[in-house]
């Protein structure tokens, strides 16, 4: 073949892909194509819709419309067996692996009989020795994958994929759970798999990475294809521009002195939960009247420092301060009889129950404080209260006995918005207040959020939207590995210069210079 | 084909498992009265005759709902919170126990104040067997499901030590049974004459503060929000072990009740085969009613009818008595089915 028909014949190609989930758009109208011995990077925020579309090429998912061709052939929807059988690996963000089996034994799962596995143990330890020496990936075939390290996971899945002859890898956020020095390996031995013909598809949003590692990049917006750049044409800068869009108009958020520190981290760690990182020696102070923004990574210690401030965990060093009291017995009940508002970042799941409706979701905080009294609940006046949230905040239903999973988003958070606020909290915690919604619910959100600080509350808003921070806030922090940046007064810092340091850059400049 | 839920579920929907469950195990059961050379209407009207044809029988059918309902409200409470209280036989057993060690001559009181402390005494021997498993499940998370199961086991054989050692009648003739209660500690008959006990009138207010319980105080609340989603629960600041050990103690509580119920109302003596399985049947009943306290008097009153009808029916057609079991067990069956379709639908891709 010349690379004249290379390049007419890509080893991948999608059409017009579109994917909707109720309303919302997953993936509108996405083409690509991937040609031998390339690195793609598919780059985009959270929700953006990377992972859907590698499950619609995977069959995982069968598109609502557009086609996936592989090797000029057209694959089956919603078929994963077609997938692999075409030659398509995936690794997925999650393993697919069984703790209780060997390496080896999970490597063959599913590719010979079931009836006959000793048989070929010979065979297949060999073909795998010789996969594992090819590709560097270095790991025991006899080990129980249960005591293997994340990284050595990933080299099984990896493994698992070319055992199978995949000429096409797909790569979901590989890099997340990894430490730097296993991102390095891993990227040496997809150096050696594209050397050998194999092609790439990367899933991430951590530039560096993609800079490092691609020759293509696709930046996916709200489903959408936005941008394709040459890797070697373009910038982490231009990169991270693209990636947030431009799309969040902001309330004006008018000047204003901060007041009085009302909640205080001083060098405050946690223990993180699952892969997710704690925090190290974190230091905080939440002032009155001011928007603090924390932009970061997901997945970047945003959650132990939410759950701190909630009240679901206590710090493993450090102190936290309300109001210039250190704090030692602390719990939600606690958190909140402190004055603190919460807006979770999962509304579906923490922040309302989904088979109650809006009166018992809308006192679900409350309930004991302010509509019970001996034990006995006052429904009548918890009715009332759902009622005035749902004129005052706007949220649209057909009335207080809806069960709330039948809200939108939008109407759903407006009545979580309403809860918190019609507390008049102190201090209040929005974590990712705004993901997911349309654009008048996330204005109306931001709006009453800014009231809120005009009103004296401290603002923690935790984002992975960069504009959206830099449009609320009065000083921004940015969280990496746990670790916070020093804060940043409101038009001090560039986009570029924040994504530096969510990127982790910064704080080893700090680290250099201290 | 896959499943889709359903938005919002009419009445018809809501009310359709129950009424389909029920049809269902009647289909199941005129099958196997057909294999067993029964005609199916005679089956069915020699069941409805033996369980409410005579006076007799329909007080027979409430003696036999009375524990039902205590057991069925003791799983109801339980379930709804997702307490999966599986040992409800053996908390029945553990009333009994108490009823027998206080009312066989311990404490020779009026009979009101004694029964009333019998009755409390009863409740918190239950609640506090229900506790154990509860706190090996919040504190190191112990699966209860297996651990109250295996309970029912322990403390049978506990009952069988009590009956052959320090509870054994001593007049017994050799045969393991309790000393019989004195009359003080018997729960006296609703209207003289008619062979139906306090017990019965006991369950149904239970039944009914129950259901204030769940609809009316913040217990009840807290309940349905820790068994419908525990994370957004602890996260809204409701203390969620707490929650779950309260209603183990009330669960297990009323199936003590059970216990008290039996010995104190109907056999007035402790035996092993005291119970012929009320704890579990009890399971049946609660998911019968969908978990709700008044739908739990109405379940136990129609699988109690089914099983002294059947009775009467094997005897009078000589079909066994066995198809009780088996309308019981398919209609369960149908039940999980049919809740499954109320909430969803099916869609073809």
């Amino acid at each position: 073949m010349t690379e004249r028909d290379q390049a007419q014949h890509p080893v991948l190609r999608l059409s017009n892909i579109t994917k909707r989930f109720g309303a919302l758009c997953a993936n509108d109208d996405v083409s690509f194509s991937l040609a031998k011995g390339e690195v793609i990077a598919l780059l985009g925020e959270n929700g953006a819709g990377k992972t859907t579309l590698m499950n619609i090429l995977f069959g995982q998912y069968s598109a609502d419309a557009g086609e996936v061709e592989v090797f000029g052939q057209r694959l089956a929807p919603g078929n994963p067996r077609a997938a692999l059988d075409a030659g398509v690996g995936m690794v997925h963000q999650h393993f697919t692996l069984a703790g209780n089996l060997t390496v080896w034994e999970n490597i063959v799962l599913g590719t010979q009989a079931l009836t006959a596995p000793r048989l070929r143990a010979r065979a297949a330890k060999a073909r795998i020795a010789d996969l594992s020496k090819r590709f560097h990936l270095a790991v025991n075939p006899d080990a129980k994958v249960g005591q293997l390290s994340v990284g050595e996971r990933q080299r099984v899945e990896i493994l698992k994929a070319l055992y199978r002859d995949a000429r096409i890898l797909i790569l979901d956020e590989p890099t997340a759970v990894l430490t730097p020095q296993e991102s390095e390996a891993l990227f040496a031995t997809l150096r050696e798999a594209i050397g050998l013909g194999l092609s790439v598809v990367f899933i991430s949003h951590k530039l560096h990475e993609v800079m490092a590692i691609s020759h293509r990049v696709l930046v996916l917006r709200h489903g959408r294809l936005v941008a394709e750049r040459a890797t070697a044409d373009t910038s982490r800068e231009e990169l991270a521009a693209l990636m947030v869009g431009g799309a969040v108009s902001a309330p004006k958020i008018a000047p204003m002195p901060p007041g009085p520190a009302l909640m205080r981290l001083n060098d405050v760690s946690s223990k993180g939960e699952g892969h997710a990182p704690g925090l190290q020696s974190v230091s905080l102070s939440l002032h009155g009247g001011q928007i603090t923004g924390l932009a970061g990574v997901s997945g970047n210690g945003q959650g132990a420092l939410s759950d701190l401030i909630s009240g679901l965990a206590m710090p493993s060093a450090g102190q936290l301060e309300i109001a210039g009291e250190a704090i030692t017995n602390w719990s939600p009940r606690r958190a909140l009889a402190r004055g603190i508002g919460r807006i979770p970042e999962d509304r579906h799941h923490t922040g309302t129950i989904a088979d109650f409706d809006l009166t018992e979701n809308a006192v679900l905080e409350t309930y004991a404080s302010d509509f019970a009294r001996h034990g006995w609940l006052d429904w009548a006046a918890a009715r009332a209260h759902a009622e005035a949230l749902i004129a005052t905040y706007d949220v649209r239903c057909p009335g207080p006995d809806t069960a709330i999973r039948l809200l939108s988003g939008g109407n759903m958070q407006k009545l979580i918005l309403g809860r918190v606020l019609e507390t008049k909290p102190r201090i209040i915690l929005a974590n990712q207040p705004v993901r997911g919604l349309d654009i008048g619910a996330l204005n109306y959100v931001h709006s009453r959020l800014a009231e809120a600080r005009e009103q004296g509350a401290a603002v923690l808003l935790i984002s992975e939207d960069l504009d959206e921070i830099i449009a609320l806030s009065d000083v921004i922090h940015v969280i990496s590995q746990g670790r916070l940046s020093p804060p940043f007064a409101r038009g001090t810092m560039a986009p570029e210069a924040l994504g530096r340091w969510m990127a982790g850059d910064g704080f080893a400049e700090v680290a250099h210079a201290s | 084909m896959r499943l889709e839920p359903i938005a919002n579920p009419g009445i018809l929907r809501r009310l359709g498992p129950p009424a389909l469950a029920i049809a269902g195990s009647f289909l199941v059961a005129s099958l196997l009265a057909l294999i067993a050379g029964g005609n199916p209407f005679a089956v069915f009207g020699a069941i409805l005759k033996g369980a409410a044809g005579s006076k007799f029988a329909l007080l027979e059918t409430l003696n036999r709902a009375t524990p039902l309902i205590f057991t069925g409200l003791a799983v109801a409470v339980a379930f709804r919170a997702r307490l999966w209280n599986i040992g409800a036989e053996a908390q029945l057993y553990a009333g009994a126990v108490v009823t027998v060690m206080l009312g066989t001559g311990a404490l020779h009181w009026p009979s009101l104040p004694l029964l009333v402390v019998i009755g409390v005494t009863a409740m918190l021997a239950g609640a506090l067997l229900l506790l154990i498993p509860a706190l090996l499940k919040t504190r190191f998370g112990v699966d209860e499901v297996v651990t109250t199961l295996l309970f029912n086991f322990i403390f049978l054989l506990f009952v069988s030590y009590l009956l052959e050692g320090p509870l054994k009648d001593p007049m017994g003739m050799g045969w393991p049974k309790s000393a019989r209660l004195i009359p003080e500690a018997r729960l006296p008959r609703i209207i003289d004459g008619l062979r139906l006990h306090w017990g019965f009138v006991l369950a149904l207010v239970s039944a009914l503060v129950l259901w204030v319980i769940n609809t009316r105080t913040t217990l009840g609340f807290e309940m349905r929000a820790v068994g419908q989603n525990a994370e957004a629960a602890r996260f809204a600041g409701i203390p969620v072990t707490r929650v779950i050990l309260k209603t183990a103690l009330l669960s297990g509580g009323l199936a003590a009740l059970a216990g008290f119920s039996e010995v104190a109302g109907l056999k007035g003596s402790l035996t092993l085969d005291l119970s012929p399985g009320y704890g579990y049947t009890g399971i049946v009943v609660a998911m019968l009613a969908l978990l709700h306290p008044l739908g739990v008097v109405v379940a136990a009153l129609f699988v109690a009818a089914i099983f002294v009808g059947a009775d009467a029916m094997s005897r009078a057609l000589g079909v066994p008595s066995y198809l009780a079991d088996i309308m019981l067990a398919s209609a369960l069956l149908m039940m999980v089915l049919a809740i499954l379709l109320s909430k969803f639908r099916v869609v073809r891709d």
